[in-house]
């Protein structure tokens, strides 16, 4: 077998999806190490300690929940993939969650009828439309090789005549997972539409953490290696096949595949000029400044009882990149409070998200950072005003990250969250021997991440 | 090697996919996937296992062997002789 360095597979990027196609392919005997130039695990969902407190990053909720026994279900494909327990990912399903816009609400619970109901109640006219709608969703198979690629917002206002409606089902599916500006994949909607109103949200109580140790676990019993603070700096290239990585301190390690799950220009970027693609793909442009606001009273007694709450101040949805450091007329806000866990979690917590300005922020004067963060948290409240009471005078612990610190801790071009707008759903690559898996593979979402590294492990690298 | 141990090596594989599939009820002439919810993908890592945990390739033309639990058995039973 050579030199005890040389791997099958080199996973980089120990996201979930990394880590998912790398228990997928230790399990079944491969010798693979994931490669992470972080000191911890995680990628775009990771985990961080300020003062005491345990955060998150990305991850507000876990979505696709479908109660014990649904096993067509995305969750269920991947406990069963991975061979983990569902208990260990400690899911407890959220109260309930809302699409706020100016003058209409829409409840949705993890019971789809509610949601059914709230769009009968608020939009009579399109009961049936919306009916007609759902059909066509659960129907696809956006999995599907073959799957049409168009446009979501003509699919879905050829179903839905009124336009506020089909503003605010698009809302939360593009917060969630949408790599395009102002409109979305329509395979890309229909995963999103199944996890998040067909199926539902569901949280840890310990957030994050719960799920990426159970992933560690599983890579470990499985005789999975991980190598944190091993950063790829080129992917070795010899008569058009991959052969190794040199690593960030100038190693090398050798290996038959690689399987990337950084995004697909920051693979291009770590490739050799000669083996690039012809046609360079596009930078994704959306970023998102969050805050996460720890208050000295209960949130929910301030009157926050949604568990999510996809909010716009105005009728048309604007899914871009704002002109403004920040857009504050939409958003999200998360009360990780609001999921029924056994035993009450009292975290007092509030994560609000807006759409950012990656450059202004990348730009920015190191001195002003802070103060601009603070000035632009504040607003992000005013914002929300309709939403959410006013909590300024309520925060114990702030802080705030903008799309710089998201390309600083990831590595994701502009800070970009679902990369770029330009999907590789094949996850193959112009070099025979290198794969994508994640983000820029296509399948977005917490759950989509771990099932395109389950997939991708399957199609190219188990045969 | 015996009927019934083939048989547990099979429902032990199963097992460890679909833990949550009650197995003690299966009639071992029905269709597996008739009685366990069990997609394409589980049933493709029927096939893995077997050949990582016993060296056993099952070619794709031989799918349709493994149908249900006796049609699966009979197809092993020659092939894991000194397994």
């Amino acid at each position: 077998m050579g030199s005890p360095l040389r791997y099958n597979v080199l996973v980089i990027g120990a996201g979930m999806s990394g880590l998912a196609a790398a228990i997928r392919l230790a399990h079944f005997g491969k010798k693979v190490a994931v490669l992470e130039r972080h000191d911890r695990v995680g990628g775009l969902n990771s985990y961080y300690s300020l003062n005491g407190y345990d955060l998150d990053v990305g991850l507000h909720a876990v979505t696709n929940f479908a109660p014990r026994g649904a096993s067509t279900s995305a969750l269920s494909k991947i406990f069963r993939q991975l061979r983990i327990k569902p208990e260990n990912f400690d899911l407890s399903p959220q109260k309930k969650s809302r699409i706020a816009f100016p003058g209409v609400t829409l409840e949705f619970t993890n019971d789809f009828a509610c949601l059914e109901e709230e769009v009968a109640k608020n939009f009579p006219s399109q009961k049936d439309r919306f009916r007609k709608l759902v059909e066509a969703i659960r129907n696809a198979d956006p999995y599907h090789p073959s799957a049409e690629r168009r446009s979501a917002r003509e699919a879905v206002s050829s179903v839905i005549s009124e336009p506020l409606l089909a503003e605010m089902l698009l809302a939360p599916l593009m917060y969630y997972g949408n790599a395009m500006e102002d409109d979305m994949d329509y395979r890309q909607f229909v995963i999103m539409f199944q996890s998040i109103y067909l199926e539902g949200f569901a949280r840890p109580r310990r957030g994050v953490r719960e799920i990426l140790d159970s992933l560690l676990n599983r890579l470990d019993e499985s005789g999975g290696e991980l190598k944190l603070e091993s950063g790829v700096r080129e992917i070795l290239v010899e008569n058009g096949k991959v052969y190794g990585v040199k690593l960030m301190d100038d190693s090398r390690i050798e290996c038959d595949s690689v399987l990337s799950s950084i995004g697909l220009l920051e693979t291009i970027a770590i490739c050799p000029e000669s083996s690039r693609r012809e046609k360079k793909p596009a930078e994704g442009k959306l970023a998102f400044m969050e805050s996460i606001n720890i208050l000295d009273s209960s949130p929910v007694e301030l009157g926050m009882e949604h568990a999510i709450t996809f909010f716009s101040n105005r009728e048309n949805f604007s899914f871009r990149k704002p002109e403004e450091p920040v857009d504050v007329n939409d958003g999200v806000i998360c009360v990780p409070d609001n999921f029924s866990y056994g035993e009450p979690l009292n975290c007092n917590m509030v994560r609000i998200t807006n759409k950012a300005d990656y450059a202004y922020w990348e730009n920015i004067n190191p001195m002003e950072n802070l103060p601009r963060k603070r000035d632009w948290h504040s607003r992000s409240i005013e914002g929300a005003a309709d939403y959410m009471p006013d909590i300024r005078d309520k925060i114990k612990f702030l802080d705030v990250f903008t799309p710089r610190t998201v390309r600083r801790y990831t590595g994701h071009i502009n800070g970009a969250v679902y990369g770029s707008p330009d999907k590789v759903w094949s996850g193959g690559t112009a070099l025979p021997n290198l794969f994508l898996c994640g983000t820029d593979q296509g399948f977005l979402g917490i759950i989509g991440a771990m099932l395109s590294g389950i997939s991708i492990a399957n199609q190219y690298l188990l045969k | 090697m015996s009927k019934s141990q083939l048989r547990s090596i099979v429902t032990d594989i199963i097992k460890s996919i679909a833990p949550d599939e009650d197995l003690s009820s299966l009639d071992p002439e029905k269709p597996l996937r008739a009685q366990i919810d069990l997609d394409s993908m589980d049933f493709l890592d029927i096939v893995m296992e077997l050949r990582v945990r016993y060296n056993i390739d099952v070619p794709e033309a031989d799918y349709p062997q493994l149908n249900s639990l006796a049609s699966t058995v009979n197809y092993l039973m020659p092939r894991m002789q000194g397994v």
